[in-house]
């Protein structure tokens, strides 16, 4: 591949006198689990809604899979939303419609020609795919766990069959047994379907388990590397991030192997 | 194109093509449906030219195998079958292992019939239904009126108890803000009546009951009426949504862990503000109503402002405009209550909000009007 599958470049963001970013570079590569860490009020959510195209940056160009969506609009940017597949934090599941129905959705809106019947396979096939029983499939977000909102919200993303999935803290909300798994479900589905994660989240578990390289937000750029490199960036918060109490156990495990 | 087809001795060689990915599912779906079976014994399949495959490509294909499998011919993957063609199979394998014999795959289809669809309910079923909730519906009112009663009393002594920032809040958002709207009504209403009856006086040469009719008419029950109507639609609604969202977002629930009886620092607020509110806005539609008399008679029948003065000093009593402001707090309390109510009934989904907030305006409407008729014979009876 000739460009890298994600491209942020000189990304600027700013409301009235306070600037979020100012010029963020980013490059996520084909195959790779992609971790966004930062600190609160550090931009992350402003990142991942530039990217989804949700908030027009005050500068800057955005790249998905070659296609800069800050130069697009209408029908050029509905067809590039097609190719990204995205969970947010709460599941955003849509409360009126059952589980089969929320997977149904993209297909429905950017895939017509599919039949209802084949729509129903397809859907139950990636509620399966997530590891949802299959009676979950008429349940209401409502009536579903916490867990099991973040996989349907996973199903849904995965409807079109992405390339490229973005994750807004997935593990936020799950007990460590289920955060855990959610992580090994994650990077089954990245193996197997070669999907390129891109993952905002504030869980030292799933960094350690997942990412090949993150990106830490600081100053309003990113410094970015791989996992066995940023834990030594000499950026304080950066290193009282990875240093702190809660990380020391993944450092040893880290550096000790 | 995404197939290539090449007739052979025995049947078939598919050579598949380009990107099999589910944004190119038309194309795909077409050039397999058009492959023509017909004959074919062996179909050889090959897949090295193939770009790129994603699930919904390989169930495609999957459904293609099965399709010929079924018609007769054998299929064969030049080399390895891809492995996303294995992955859907996995998927499709029923999870109970121990059940499931090796090569009996669900199908999906068929558990999702299995699955149990919401009932339809034949028509009495439906009917009980109906009365059941309505009458648990009147009892959790009536529960809400009784919860509402004993809280409001129970803070009586302690003024701090009934929150007046809270209320002055309320009747800011609900008296203050709606008074632009309010006086515009008002105004209209009585152009309207004004309008239509000197119209139909006209004939008798009874104009000046013109004004009769628009002060007698607004103050007793045009004016307070259509306010509680605005304010059913204004204030109605949102105190379902605020008070729905609060719900969903679990704050009802944080405040009555942190000991704080959500009915005194919600509900009691939202009925007393709204109390306060409603009659104020009810005296301002009727000055405008008599103001808006005025400016018709003036432009329509001629009529100096100072014979208007006097008329309407003669047509109306002190009672006129009492028997219309009276009924403000009691319309008040309805129309908050139905709101409150219906918001503290909110769970689960934001479904649910529209169509309580929905219920909310209608109900809070509805009982206005009635509680309206009931005051029209009630004062009848005692002759006011």
């Amino acid at each position: 591949m000739i460009y890298p599958v994600l491209e942020v470049h000189g990304l600027s963001n700013r409301f009235g006198s306070q600037v979020v970013h100012d010029g963020l570079d980013m490059e996520v590569h084909e195959d790779e689990v992609f971790g966004i860490v930062g600190g609160s009020g550090t931009g992350k959510s402003v990142l991942l809604r530039s990217i989804l195209g949700l908030q027009r940056p005050r500068a800057g160009t955005i790249r998905i899979e070659g296609h800069d969506i800050t130069q697009l609009s209408g029908g050029g940017l509905r067809a590039v939303k097609a190719r990204y597949g995205v969970t947010f934090q709460q599941g955003a599941l849509y409360s009126a419609l059952n589980v089969l129905q929320n997977v149904q959705l993209p297909m429905v809106e950017h895939l017509s020609a599919l039949a209802p019947s084949a729509r129903d396979e397809l859907a139950m096939l990636k509620i399966r795919l997530v590891g949802l029983p299959a009676d979950a499939a008429r349940k209401y977000p409502a009536e579903l766990s916490g867990g099991m909102v973040k996989r349907a919200a996973l199903a849904r993303a995965l409807a079109l069959d992405p390339r490229l999935l973005f994750l807004d803290e997935p593990t936020s909300g799950l007990d460590p047994i289920s955060a855990a798994e959610f992580d090994e479900l994650m990077l089954y589905l990245q193996k197997q379907l070669r999907l390129t994660v891109v993952m905002i989240t504030h869980d030292l578990d799933s960094i350690f388990r997942t990412c090949n390289r993150v990106g830490v937000i600081v100053d309003r750029r990113m410094e970015t590397d791989t996992l066995a490199g940023i834990v030594d960036h000499p950026n304080p918060w950066i290193q009282a991030y990875f240093h702190g109490e809660r990380a020391s156990i993944h450092l040893k495990v880290t550096h000790g192997a | 194109m995404v197939v290539e087809v090449r007739r052979t001795e025995r049947g078939l060689a598919l050579e598949l093509t380009g990107e099999w990915r589910a944004l190119s599912f038309p194309q795909i779906d077409t050039a397999l449906a058009a492959v023509d079976l017909a004959g074919a014994h062996r179909i050889e399949i090959a897949t090295d030219r193939l770009a790129a495959l994603d699930l919904t490509g390989a169930w495609r294909l999957r459904e293609f195998v099965q399709h010929a499998r079924h018609a007769g011919a054998e299929v064969v993957f030049a080399g390895t079958p891809p492995d996303q063609l294995r992955l859907v199979e996995e998927t499709l394998r029923p999870i109970d292992a121990a059940a499931a014999a090796p090569h009996a795959v669900k199908d999906l289809r068929a558990e999702l019939r299995e699955l149990p669809v919401e009932a339809e309910v034949a028509t009495l079923t439906f009917i009980g239904r109906r009365a059941v909730t309505l009458w648990r519906d009147m009892i959790g009112a009536l529960a809400f009126l009784g919860r509402l009663t004993a809280t409001a009393v129970g803070a009586l002594p302690q003024p701090r108890a009934l929150r007046p920032i809270s209320i002055a809040r309320h009747v800011y958002d609900t008296g203050i803000t709606a008074i632009p709207i309010v006086a515009l009504i008002a105004f209209l209403i009585s152009v309207i009546i004004a309008y239509m009856s000197a119209q139909q006086l006209r004939g008798f040469g009874a104009e000046i009951f013109v004004v009769d009719l628009v002060t007698i008419g607004v103050l007793r029950e045009l004016g307070v009426l259509l306010t509680a109507i605005i304010v059913a639609g204004r204030s109605g609604s949102a105190f379902a949504a605020e008070i729905g969202s609060m719900k969903l977002n679990e704050e009802v629930d944080a405040l009555e862990a942190t000991g704080v009886d959500p009915f005194e620092a919600l509900v009691l607020p939202r009925v007393l503000g709204l109390v306060v509110s409603l009659p104020l806005l009810t005296v301002v539609a009727d000055l405008i109503g008599i103001v808006g008399g005025a400016v018709l008679c003036a432009s329509l029948l001629h009529m100096p402002l100072d014979q208007y003065i006097n008329r309407v000093s003669q047509a109306i009593s002190p009672t006129t405009f009492w028997a219309g402001i009276v009924k403000a707090p009691v319309f008040a309390v309805l129309i908050a209550m139905a709101g409150t109510h219906r918001g503290m009934q909110v769970r689960g989904s934001s479904r649910e909000l529209g169509r309580l907030t929905t219920v909310a305006v209608v109900q809070a409407i509805f009982l206005v009007i009635l509680a309206d008729a009931l005051f029209a014979v009630l004062f009848m009876e005692i002759g006011v």
